[in-house]
């Protein structure tokens, strides 16, 4: 049996949104875009909840962020965590990973826990950190990058993806931090059940100064990196744009490909 | 003077690219900073040979050789690491952001208390402060970002970014031993061996032509139709992460970082958005034609094509146009 804890962050979906700029020119346009969980937290979500399962123990889901996040919180909850914390604070505004890191340090260094689960990194600023450095604040061991994991006594047995489709096993003692990478399950779906009874859950709201933090190790003030513009990937090539209907477009490539003689 | 360091990163007996690509742009900071450049070479099992390598490309290698580093491993890396740094103290340590890197930069950065900035596109150092470049939301857009100022630090730096390039001068070669400072002790994390990605399967590397989808598939039945063309076309199905993390094609099909890379006669990428893992694999191919209906979609940046609409209004005319095509040859 093991107690886990697991870091989730409350995103917005990018993949086929149409992304703007904001005004500032340091962030993007969140009006209209539709929030959720992060991609690989979603995964860490499923494979808490499979580990919770398999051997009994609690799962309780953590979050950074303002009270819109909850709609995050309570679909762990709904899909099998036990309990849910936000920690909140307009100071936080500005915060890189690593600031997240500390405060979830802060917030968890008091709880009972064997491991601690989260998204090898977020679909929005793409650090890949705050596993890595929670762990090292907490002073235990990390492994990033989990394809596949076991839970053995007193241990965790872990294929970490390295490049090119090659794995690495790693075993770390617990308790760990376990950063996991997409594709290691296949999440469940929230069951009507589920969603009423995460409803009713408590969700657990803490601050700053709860946390015990001072202002400037938090926000931009306690960060590593602070963005001073955001702008537009220059292109690599010119691409040229084809245009018309369907079926021109169509046959535009067909002549493209004809012409290179791959028909 | 004060030192850049460079982790050489290697693994099964070779030495990684983007080992070199860092020694390249680490000699252009090195040169703008009134710094010295280093590789930092920690392993057991060829390091000779290894440091022979990296001083086709650096004059100084500063080798810790202990059995206990043959294989990579964040906790012993860091262990080594740390001290080497905390003794020489370098302005800025570049790391590859591969999954080596992921594993040890973070937790390195937060136990020297030093500003760790990851998954950086570009850097350079103006007034005194460290500014790197890294994208964000999957490639959609890039940032400008300052690190916080300190008298150390680490950048991760992406794949395939930096043109390697040997010195002009083969360099004689100064290589500094290390005395490793681990110990007997058993540590809490154990590398334990390395698994080959199944063999069989397609080869997807081998193809003239490959049809690649992404997330715009959107679901395992839409699959079938991607196949016909592909086979129209005398290619092979590819895809990119997302499709192989749901569980619709296989992961020999996976072009990317993480997967295959690939250079076909041409690559037509559908309903694929065009994060850097995927791009690293593909945009060497002889011709692009991307297909998306976001017109911002960052693939098409690196095609040579692109239509800006629906894959699935597109795919059944391509299919057709290019059956006739075939048909008026014969």
């Amino acid at each position: 049996m093991v107690d886990i804890i697991l870091c989730v962050k409350h995103v917005p979906e990018t993949a086929e949104a149409d992304l703007k700029i904001d005004m500032s020119g340091k962030t993007v346009e969140t009006h209209g875009l539709v929030f959720d969980i992060n991609e690989w937290d979603d995964y860490a979500l499923e494979e808490a909840v499979r580990m919770k399962e398999k051997t009994g123990g609690t799962v309780t889901a953590i979050t950074v962020g303002s009270e819109e996040a909850d709609s995050t919180l309570r679909k762990c909850l709904a899909r099998g965590a036990d309990k849910a914390i936000r920690i909140t604070d307009k100071r936080f505004e500005g915060s890189d990973s690593y600031v997240v890191a500390k405060i979830l340090h802060r917030a968890v260094r008091d709880l009972r826990f064997g491991l601690i689960l989260t998204g090898a990194q977020a679909n929005d600023d793409g650090y890949a950190m705050v596993g890595p450095i929670l762990a090292e604040l907490l002073g235990i061991p990390h492994v990033t990058m989990a394809k596949k994991v076991e839970l053995r006594d007193g241990f965790i047995r872990v294929n970490r993806e390295l490049e090119g489709g090659l794995e690495e096993i790693i075993e770390a003692e617990l308790p760990a931090v376990l950063a996991v990478q997409t594709g290691i399950n296949e999440p469940r779906y929230v069951s009507i059940m589920g969603i009423r009874k995460a409803m009713q859950k408590e969700i657990k709201v803490f601050g700053l100064a709860d946390i015990g933090l001072s202002e400037n190790e938090v926000g931009e003030a306690g960060s590593w990196i602070k963005i001073e513009k955001m702008f537009v990937p220059p292109a690599e090539k010119q691409a040229e744009t084809i245009k018309g209907i369907p079926e021109e477009a169509a046959a535009k490539i067909a002549e493209i490909l004809k012409a290179r003689g791959l028909i | 003077m004060r030192e850049i360091f460079v982790l050489a990163e290697h693994r099964q007996g070779q030495i990684r690219d983007v080992t070199f690509e860092m020694l390249t742009k680490g000699r252009e900071l090195a040169e703008k900073t009134n710094t010295e450049l280093a590789a930092v070479l920690l392993g057991h099992s060829n390091i000779k040979d290894f440091a022979r390598i990296l001083s086709e490309y650096v004059k100084k290698v500063l080798v810790v050789d202990d059995a206990k580093l043959e294989n990579f491993n964040s906790e012993t890396y860091q262990i080594v690491l740390e001290k080497l740094i905390s003794e020489r103290d370098p302005l800025l340590t570049l790391i590859g952001y591969t999954s080596f890197g992921v594993d040890l930069a973070p937790s390195l950065g937060a136990a020297l208390n030093m500003p760790v900035a990851t998954d950086c596109i570009d850097l350079e150092f103006q007034n005194g402060m460290l500014i790197v470049t890294r994208q964000m939301y999957g490639g959609k857009v890039n940032v400008k970002a300052t690190v916080r100022k300190s008298e150390r630090y680490i950048v991760t730096v992406r794949q395939a970014t930096f043109q390697a390039q040997k010195l002009e001068i083969p360099s004689t070669g100064e290589i500094i031993e290390s005395a490793s400072p681990l110990t007997e002790e058993t540590t809490y994390r154990r590398f334990i061996e390395y698994v080959q990605p199944p063999l069989g399967g397609v080869d997807i590397t081998s193809a003239d032509v490959l049809v690649g989808i992404g997330r715009g598939i959107r679901d395992a039945q839409n699959i079938p139709m991607i196949e016909e063309l592909a086979k129209e076309l005398g290619g092979v199905l590819a895809c990119s992460r997302p499709v192989v993390d749901k569980g619709w094609l296989p992961s020999d099909r996976q072009v990317g970082t993480s997967g295959k890379t690939v250079r076909p006669k041409v690559y037509i990428a559908l309903g694929i958005s065009g994060a850097f893992q995927h791009v690293l694999g593909m945009k060497n191919s002889d011709l692009i034609v991307a297909i998306n209906k976001d017109p911002k979609a960052p693939i098409f940046s690196f095609a040579d094509y692109c239509v800006i609409d629906d894959l699935f209004r597109i795919v059944p005319q391509l299919k057709n146009k290019v059956h006739e095509l075939k048909m008026k040859k014969t």
